[in-house]
Order: structure tokens, then sequence, then C-alpha cells
């Protein structure tokens, strides 16, 4: 049963990763013939103030999105958990964004946020006619809230489905005892997320650290205003199909690949997630 | 990036640039990933391909009468978006599936192809090349030998400007970079911005760049750094283009919000025919632009445009030009069609019936000898604009290729990324000349 899957998972995951590998010791235009290179696109890499500018950009949209997002899902899906006519309408308004392509959003975004055109030049919104997407101190920002925009509805739906799961026993016991609206939440909905939580940071953590779509929409294709959106994805896009120097653009890509198992791993270990235990013991 | 001449009516708004660039952007995912989305060169078929920009309509014509007359030969043409174009077509060189012919901007990106030997001489008895204007030829010849042949028309930069706003302020047409400064406080004073920029595409922001730098030392100083002197970066004229940058900036002349605005939504015209701007430094393919958004603001004539202004005490001269000669057309090396695509380039690229259709689009090609049919152009406002370009590429010393073009594509990034930073002032005037002689070298 694993075997289509396995093979899926090789050809596209693991053979390219091979290669890419290997193109970070060589020097290749992708035009000529390849050439070894030894460990030049390493070296220069790793010692381009450049690189570590945007690993602190990735890092930053990172832990800034998680920090974002998490609490507004975990609101959402708090909010839609229970039935009602109501919430699914609301559910559904809030679905939305997760249907649209990263492009069409960027480029929604971009028209709405022009300061000339945009949003801002609607009477009672002249205070958002502001250079956001230009200004290299708020551009980061702006974009980090337009991937928010983005993922909260797929974040709120995890949380809504993890919502469903917990038992109303545990609930009506702890009704039973007094427990008011925030113990349960801080007793029962909190500690039964847990897991929940785990994928849900994982796939954020992870996603933004390769996250690059949206924000190269966003930015024009250049990760500006000057560097101030050039997350790792984008200088390793800009290195290796626009300067065209694979080698070096493979070596970012190796980092990356690092730099994100590293943190999956890191996450669900911490979080004891790989130890499976039952939430519901004794249930 | 920029797509070259959009041309009148037949070319493509800017709303259908955006949903191509996303369209293609969103399955450049999954074409990259098969590998294979070109037509292969060693099919056995008796036909050509050719490569080229989907909003290239008039170039498509070319084909279509080619095809027309050479039915047992016929041209397989496909069109790309702008964006991912020069991507695609390196990926199908490195995987020898290239197209027969295929279109490019010249300069440094063709020299890249040429130099890995994937381009092929063309004699100038081969393709009639005598015919093109000697200056746009240059972007296409290296080592003295022709790689291209140009295939739509001239796009120079010039200056824009909305003629009613200029006059409410009680401002002239600038002459000189201090006429441009004196307006700027004019028209700041007057609550319009004075230059409307789409600084969040960088491309746009660099043609000041070009014509400032070519104002103040003359074209050779661009020439020696194009010529792979990395050293030149640091001509004292490189400081002095971007403290003239910088000065503009300071002066107020861009507004607050350049820096978020991008050219591909169509923003920085709209500022000009709006009024909510007063000039603009673009490419001729702007004209087609305004045409096609604003037709009124066009037959009103309201529209202004002049060369970029002079620079008193310059050392370039004030008729050099800078921006894109125009795209060309070339022929891979291993082609198996030679003599065909021969043929196609010889008689059928800007022959009688696409030179009256680019003119009719309100381009000019790159064809000696056109006074008489300039002359015979029926619309008064177009014929007044095509004069104005043809006269202005004419008169030129110099047609600088955009530097983004004219460099080596492993430069073209450090120089935008540069360019913003000395226009948003995060570096200084003399660091950008430091900056670039090092991506350079």
């Amino acid at each position: 049963m694993v075997a289509p899957a396995l093979l899926l998972f090789g050809l596209f995951g693991l053979v390219p990763l091979v290669g890419v590998a290997a193109l970070s010791v060589a020097r290749w235009d992708g035009l000529g013939s390849i050439s070894w290179a030894g460990l030049t696109n390493w070296t220069s890499v790793l010692t381009d103030s450049a690189t570590w500018q945007s690993l602190w950009l990735t890092v930053k949209v990172m832990v800034v999105s998680w920090l974002v997002q998490t609490p507004i899902a975990l609101a959402l899906g708090l909010f839609q958990a229970p039935r009602g006519r109501l919430r699914a309408l609301f559910a559904v308004l809030f679905f939305l964004p997760l249907l649209l392509s990263a492009v069409a959003i960027g480029l929604t975004w971009q028209a709405l946020l022009d300061p000339s055109f945009g949003i801002g030049s609607t009477p009672g919104l002249h205070w958002l006619a502001k250079p956001l997407l230009g200004s290299p101190e708020l551009a980061l920002y702006t974009v980090i809230f337009v991937i928010a925009w983005q993922f909260v509805p797929f974040h709120a739906l995890l949380y809504q489905a993890g919502i469903r799961q917990i038992p109303t026993a545990l609930y009506e016991a702890a009704a039973l005892d007094g427990a008011g609206p925030v113990t349960r939440f801080l007793h029962i909905t909190l500690p039964q997320l847990k897991y929940t939580l785990v994928t849900s940071s994982t796939l954020m953590l992870v996603g933004s650290l390769t996250y690059f779509d949206l924000i190269f929409v966003l930015s024009g294709g250049t990760g500006g205003p000057g560097t101030a959106t050039r997350v790792l994805p984008l200088s390793m896009y800009i290195t290796g199909f626009q300067a065209h120097d694979m080698g070096r653009a493979s070596a970012v890509a190796t980092l990356l690949v690092v730099f994100g198992l590293g943190l999956s791993l890191l996450t669900t270990r911490l979080s004891g997630f790989t130890r499976m235990d039952s939430q519901q013991e004794g249930m | 990036m920029r797509g070259i001449p959009v041309t009148g009516h037949l070319g493509s708004p800017r709303i259908r640039r955006a949903v191509a660039a996303a369209v293609t952007l969103a399955a450049a995912a999954s074409l990259a990933a098969c590998g294979s989305s070109g037509p292969s060169t060693t099919s056995s078929s008796k036909g050509l391909t050719m490569w080229a920009l989907n909003d290239q309509t008039i170039l498509k014509q070319s084909v279509d009468a080619y095809n027309k007359d050479h039915p047992d030969a016929k041209i397989t043409l496909r069109l790309f978006a702008n964006d991912d174009y020069k991507q695609k077509l390196r990926v199908a060189f490195g995987a020898n599936q290239a197209p027969d012919l295929f279109f490019s901007w010249g300069g440094g990106a063709l020299n890249d192809y040429v130099k890995a030997g994937k381009v092929d001489v063309l004699n100038a008895t081969d393709v009639n090349s005598d015919r093109y204007t000697d200056s746009v030829m240059q972007s296409a010849t290296f080592d003295g030998k022709v790689y291209g042949v140009p295939v739509n028309g001239l796009a120079p930069v010039v200056l824009y400007y909305n003629k009613k706003v200029l006059s409410d302020a009680g401002v002239q047409p600038p002459k000189t970079y201090d006429d441009l400064l004196a307006a700027v406080k004019k028209l700041k004073g007057k609550g319009v911005t004075p230059l409307s920029l789409a600084a969040n595409s960088k491309w746009p922001t660099l043609m000041y760049l070009e014509y400032l730098l070519d104002r103040t030392g003359g074209s050779r100083v661009f020439a020696n750094i194009a010529s792979g002197d990395a050293a030149a970066w640091k001509d004292p004229s490189v400081t002095k283009a971007n403290q003239k940058l910088q000065d503009l900036a300071k002066a107020g002349a861009f507004g607050d919000n350049a820096s978020s605005v991008s050219y591909d939504q169509g923003a920085s015209t709209a500022l000009l025919y709006t009024g909510k701007a007063a000039m603009e430094v673009m490419g001729t393919w702007e004209y087609a632009n305004i045409a096609k958004a604003a037709p009124d603001f066009l037959k009103k004539g309201e529209l202004g445009y002049t060369a970029f202004p002079a620079l008193t005490g310059g050392a370039g001269s004030p008729a050099n030009i800078v921006g894109n000669p125009s795209n060309f057309l070339s022929l891979n090396k291993s082609s198996k069609h030679k003599s065909d695509a021969l043929t196609y380039l010889k008689d059928y690229i800007l022959n009688g019936s696409q030179v009256d259709a680019y003119l009719a689009a309100g381009s000019v090609p790159p064809v000696k000898g056109l006074d008489s049919k300039l002359a015979a152009v029926s619309s008064a406002s177009d014929k007044a604009w095509l004069t104005f370009v043809y006269d202005l590429v004419d008169k030129a010393p110099s047609f600088q290729l955009s530097w983004d073009q004219a460099l080596p594509s492993d430069q073209a990034d450090p120089l935008l990324t540069n360019t913003d930073k000395s226009f948003l002032r995060q570096i200084s005037p003399a660091d950008f000349g430091v900056n670039m002689s090092k991506a350079g070298s």
C-alpha cells in the first residue's frame, strides 16, 4: 500500500534533494556544463551577510506569524466549533481566503494596499494611504499580515475539528464540579488540543520557513523595498533563476532543508508528539 | 524584467499581463517538474518552432504570413508571459530542447547564450540586416558578429507629462535637471506628486540612474562597465549620478508612496493621466498603455512628452538616450531548419506590412529611411508622437541598452537591489559604485 506513495516521494522528494545537494558543490549557470566547485558555494553563502539577513527575516516571519496566527485561529476555531446555522455561515466566510491561490491573494492585496488607488483612497480610510508595502520598516509586517489572512482559516479549521473531538462528557463533568467557561477552556479545551496545537504549529513554522509565492508577488518579485522582504526561499529563487547561479542557490536550498528538518524534529520532540500518548486515558 | 512595447490596440492590457503572470507563475512549478514544456528540436517534423512573448501580436502576424506561404514547413509559435519567459528559455537551452528561433532583449542575456555557443551568427546578406538602424543592431552584435534581428519598435525612455497639471502649476516642461528640481518644488506646492515612479518594481528607478549617469559622465562610463571592467563602477560620475537621484528623492520629487507603487498594476501610469502626478519617466510603450487606459486623455492632447532633461556642465550629450533599442529574434545553433528560419527572418520580419502595422500601433520599428511612411500617418497626434520617437533615436549619438539587460544576468539582481537601496537612501551615493564593482568582479 505504501509503494505508490513511496515512489512519488522518492521521485519528487528524495531524488531532487540529492540532486540539489550535489549541485551545491558544483558550478552551473543552467546553460553550459556542470563543473566541480568544491566548497566555494558554501563558503560564499555562509560568509555573505545577505544570507544571514535573509535567514533573520525568515525567522522573523516564522515567529511573528506563529504569534499572530495561533491566537486568532484558536479563537475562530472555538467560535466555529459549536453547531449553529449562523456559525456555519461565518465558518464558510472565514474559509474563503483559503480557496484562493497565493498569487491571486498577492495581486489583490497589492492593489488594495496601493496608497493612491487602494483602500486608502476611500473616504474615512485615508489613514491607510501609507506605503505599507513600500516602507522598509513596515513591508515585512504587511507581508506577515497578508500571510495570516491567507492561513488563519486553515488553522482555525484544524482547531475546530480538534475541539469537536473533545468528548462532551468532560465538559459535563466539569460543569457539575462548578467550573466556569474560563476554567473549562484552560483545563479541558487547551490540554485536549495539545496535539492539534503541535500539528498546527509545526505546519506554521515549517511552512513559514519555505514560504515564497505570496512574498514574491507582494514584493514585485524582488524581495524589496531594498531587501526588506527577501526571505531565504526568495533569495534562493533569485540566485538560481534570475542570476542563474545554480550552485549557490543549491547551497541555500540545502541550508533551508536542514533548517526545516531540524525545526520539525525539534517541535515534535519538545512537545512529545512522537510518543503519541493518549489524551483520553481512563475515558 | 520589463515588457517591451506592448503595442497599440493589439497590445495586452495590464490586467491581462497581471493575470497571465499569475497563471504562469502558478503553472510554473508543475511545468518545471515535468521539464518537457518545450517542443524538441530533434523532432522529425519538417516545421520550425519559435518562442516569443504573448504581447507580441504584430510579430505573430508575420508568422501567420509565413505559414500561409509555406504550408509544408510551418512555424509553430509558442507565446509566453513576460515574467517567466527568460527562465523557461534558459531551462530549454540547458536541456537541449530550445526552439529554432527565440525572442530576446539582446545585450548581456543574449551574450550569455552566444558565449555558451547556443546561437548562430547571422550574415548581413542572409537576413538583410543592413536595413536596420545601426545603434539598434549594437545590442545584438558581439565581437563584430550579428546574432539577432530586431522584431519590434524602438523603446527609448522619455519624459511624459500631463500638460494641464504643469500649466496649472505654472511650470514649463523641464529642459535641464535644474529646471526639474525647480518644477518639483512648484508642483509639490500645488499638492501633486511631481514624478510618478513605480519604485516597487525597481527597474523604473534604474531608468533615472541610467540617464543621470549618461548625462553626468557621458556614454563611455557605462560602455566601460558593460565591457567587463567592474572597477569602472567606481568612476566618480557613478557617485554623482546617485547623488542626483537622491537629491531628487530628498526634494520630494517622487512623493511619499513611490516605493509601494508597482508598475504591473498600472498605478504609475494612472497617476499621470488622472493628474495626481505631473510627470513620468518611462519607455515608449507607455504611450500605447495610456492610449489603452485613457483614450480621452490622449485625444484631448493632454499628454506631453520630451527627452530626459539635460544636465548643465555634464559630460554627456543631452541627445543621448537609454532604453530598449528593440527586441530580437535569434537562431538556435543546433537548429535543423536553418534555411527556412533565415527565409523567415529575411522576408517576413519588419517587412513593409509589419512596419505599417507597428506604425499604426504607435510604435516606431528600427528601420532606416522611414520618413515617407511617417509623413503618411493620418492621425495627427500619432504622427507627432511617432516623429518625436523617430527623430529622438535618429539624432542620438548613443542609444544605451537598459543596464539590467546589458549586463550579464548574474549582475542584474545586485544592480536592481542597489538601485532601490540608493533610491531609499539606505546606502550612500558612493556605496552604490563600491557595491556594484564588488558584484561585477
